[in-house]
């Protein structure tokens, strides 16, 4: 069961590396310390991908987003929060578990061992609403509020917050070019130590950033119950065992909830299940 | 077709509404938005801004 389970496991990890290098196949810009500045970029990826990644062939939703909304000529972003709902709706949380380069990042940190690994805390359910108030103050409000003297805003999640941009465009941009580097200040410092810790929690905690911080999973988490790819459990095949929730990572139980928010439809409950009652 | 039959009304809806949300925003210029940002290096996001 357990080689059957992490077969399936490495399948995922296998389409998530296919979907990053698809989505970063820009090899060029590594090797120059260039960004893709094609036409491609006028479409989002799914995932959280950040733009300014050497690799990276698409806008990342949530960068666009703050852009759209911190523009003195928009304030809300039709095109990018359309997409966002268009394939919310579509698939839910599927983008997290098996569309999102950080996930992978995350997947796979929390592969290595370590002694005292944590399932779950005192205020975990708690926690997991931060991500809930990130949107709203850190991609919605502050962007469309604080606003310099020409009306646009900054976008303030991927300048103080997001890890993502930093390990997949701050750190390899820096490496690459010595004008960037004379340019290095606090900021670089800041979102480096969130990068540190976000690595050392990933191994600890699974998935920490999508849990309790990430704003597009917040998005998705919302269409979770509604979306249109979903997971249904045969309650007249389904014997109680509890082998689908143990087998969750996110602390799912899909016999209460097939379709929870905090759902990333990995699929591990579903090959857990001994009678296949989740489809 | 199975899975949209089974599927919630509530999330055809949902993307139906994504779509037109989509195609109102390409309408009214933002494209354009996003094309500038995402082609030109983000010194926030990779924290030198």
């Amino acid at each position: 069961m357990d080689k059957r389970k992490s077969e399936n496991e490495w399948k995922r990890h296998a389409v998530q590396g296919l979907w990053a290098l698809l989505t970063n196949s820009y090899l060029m810009g590594f090797a120059q310390g260039k960004i893709y500045r094609g036409k491609l970029k006028n479409l989002c990826v799914p995932g959280l991908n950040c733009y300014s990644c050497p690799g990276a062939v698409g806008a990342c939703p949530i960068g666009a987003l703050q852009a759209v909304i911190g523009n003195w000529n928009f304030k809300f972003a039709f095109y990018v929060a359309g997409f966002l709902m268009f394939v919310g709706a579509l698939m839910g949380r599927f983008v997290c578990g098996w569309l999102c380069p950080f996930g992978l990042i995350q997947d796979l940190l929390h592969k290595i061992p370590f002694p005292g690994k944590i399932n779950t805390f005192k205020g975990d359910n708690l926690l997991r609403k931060l991500k809930y108030v990130i949107f709203f103050v850190f991609v919605i409000l502050l962007p469309m509020f604080l606003v310099d003297i020409l009306g646009q805003g900054a976008p303030y999640f991927c300048k103080l917050i997001c890890p993502a941009g930093t390990l997949e465009g701050g750190i390899p941009l820096v490496l690459l070019n010595e004008s960037m580097r004379s340019a290095l200040g606090w900021l670089y410092a800041w979102k480096n130590v969130l990068l540190l810790v976000t690595i050392f929690l990933s191994v600890l905690i699974y998935r920490p950033f999508c849990k309790y911080i990430c704003p597009l999973g917040a998005v998705y988490s919302i269409f979770n119950p509604i979306s249109i790819f979903h997971y249904r459990v045969d309650k007249n095949a389904c014997i109680d065992c509890g082998l689908c929730a143990k087998a969750c990572k996110m602390q799912v139980d899909p016999v209460k909830n097939a379709n929870h928010p905090e759902c990333i439809r990995c699929g591990a409950c579903k090959k857990a299940c001994p009678v296949k009652a989740i489809r | 077709m199975r899975l949209f039959r089974r599927s919630s009304p509530c999330g055809i809806c949902a993307a139906i509404l994504g779509l037109a949300m989509m195609g109102y925003g390409i309408f009214r210029g933002e494209m354009p938005v996003v094309l500038e940002k995402a082609i030109n290096i983000c010194m926030e996001c990779i924290g030198i801004g």
